[in-house]
């Protein structure tokens, strides 16, 4: 069969629904996209982890601590989950991590921000889980297998994020007047950034129409965005606090919130690098990783001396 | 940098090769190899692939397992098999494969038509 059989095949498969596994013919492209997605979703997930895992130390309360900690673990499955995934499109671990040491993978933008106050981890669990979970929920009918699987398994697990980061903030807008100040001061900065983790708008996404063709996205950035802002503007009333934005208002004719212009030369900025955090970051994921070097090897070493063991009883 | 090896994991892996441990490449050399992870939920359930870690050996891919796979009870019983282990059936010929089992209709309880007065069959 030739080339364009095998993708008119292929596309077909996709459109009655059918999900592609590993061995499966598949475009390069389409590979290569998936690659590229769910390497940078999985760097996401790991990066991810530092900006929290600076408070787990300070956390107020042991249940604070507890729930922080959980958080932060299931932030390394997930990560986890999505290298195993793009381990079955033929890109080896240690090749995912040395694109993500030298710089160039890239991960989410929004975890190049610092982590301020307590607050910021409520901000956080609300926010940028639920941006992410926003994003991540159509992603668990992609039509690739293994991504779709380990997203079914991620999205079970980020509820609770959501939930906690809200009742976080939720206990200090009801505290006192230095409480509520350091929860509205978390929102106005966690805010904008939240709202660009959708990414670019729909007309400066070129790539989005071929992954919606292929069913890896299934609703455009803008789409997701709105939703996102339509769910946050009520849930913020909740928490008698506000959000940084004077162009926010219900627009009766469309149904929905409209917002006001998003600082795209900031969002470009921090992901190409400049962003407040990104040297740190990375310096601490390439130390991790160094200094893990001996853990790695010394386990080696010890399964290879235990396997001639057993194989020398055998003989 | 832009070569995409073809491996095959997760039961996709084809006979002759060697699995994670057999990369060409020097970097990948170094990898633990990798396991697929079957997880019992309940007692009476069979063992259903999870998904799969690498890991430097049996017992410290099971711990791993358990860190990764069941932080929510979702587990009674962990099987890990590395990967390279793990023979299928070939994507490509699943039409001829498969194709005894397409035509045999009479295999189904529906098949029998049966009146209405027969009863608990
Ligand atoms: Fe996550
Ligand atoms: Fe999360």
């Amino acid at each position: 069969m030739n080339t364009i059989d095998l993708e008119k095949q292929f596309q077909d498969k996709i459109d009655r629904e059918i999900r592609i596994e590993p061995r499966d013919w598949m475009p390069e492209k389409y590979r290569q996209t998936l690659i590229r997605q769910i390497s940078q979703h999985a760097h996401s997930e790991i990066v991810g982890m530092l900006p929290e895992g600076n408070w787990i130390t300070r956390a107020p309360s042991l249940r604070r601590k507890a729930i922080l900690l959980a958080k932060v673990q299931d932030e390394g499955g997930h990560g986890l989950y999505l290298y195993s995934a793009a381990e079955t499109l033929g890109i080896t671990r240690d090749q995912m991590y040395e694109q993500l040491h030298s710089g160039k993978a890239k991960y989410s933008s929004i975890f190049n921000y610092p982590t301020l106050t307590w607050a910021d981890m409520g901000a956080i669990g609300w926010l940028v889980d639920g941006a992410a979970i926003m994003n991540q929920v159509p992603l668990c009918r992609a039509s690739y297998g293994p991504y779709a699987r380990a997203m079914v398994r991620i999205c079970k697990e980020e509820s609770f994020h959501q939930r906690q980061g809200f009742e976080l903030l939720l206990s200090l807008s009801k505290g006192n007047e230095a409480q509520r100040k350091m929860c509205q001061d978390a929102i106005n900065r966690w805010w904008w950034p939240s709202i660009m983790m959708f990414g670019p708008t729909d007309d400066a996404s070129p790539n989005s129409e071929q992954s919606m063709r292929w069913k890896i996205k299934r609703f455009s950035n803008d789409e997701l965005r709105q939703k996102f802002v339509d769910m946050i503007a009520e849930q913020v009333k909740i928490l008698g606090m506000t959000l940084p934005d004077p162009d926010l208002k219900w627009n009766e004719a469309r149904g929905h919130y409209d917002f006001g212009a998003i600082n795209w030369e900031e969002f470009w900025q921090v992901i190409s690098g400049n962003g407040p955090c990104n040297k740190q970051r990375l310096d601490t994921r390439r130390k991790a990783w160094e200094d893990g070097a001996w853990v790695r090897e010394a386990a080696a070493a010890h399964a290879a001396k235990k396997a001639a063991r057993a194989q020398q009883h055998a003989a | 940098m832009k070569q995409y090896i073809r491996k095959y994991f997760y039961g996709d892996y084809g006979e002759g090769r060697n699995g994670a441990a057999d990369i060409s490449t020097g970097q990948a050399k170094q990898e633990w190899p990798l396991w697929e992870v079957f997880i019992r939920s309940r007692q009476g359930l069979d063992h259903k692939h999870v998904g799969s870690l690498h890991a430097a050996d049996a017992q410290m891919a099971i711990e791993n397992a358990r860190d990764v796979y069941t932080r929510r009870m979702e587990g009674v019983s962990i099987w890990v098999v590395e990967s390279k282990h793990i023979h299928a059936s070939n994507p490509d010929e699943a039409e001829s494969f498969y194709d005894p089992a397409n035509d045999k209709v009479y295999r189904h309880p529906t098949f029998y038509d049966l009146p209405d007065a027969v009863k608990h069959m």
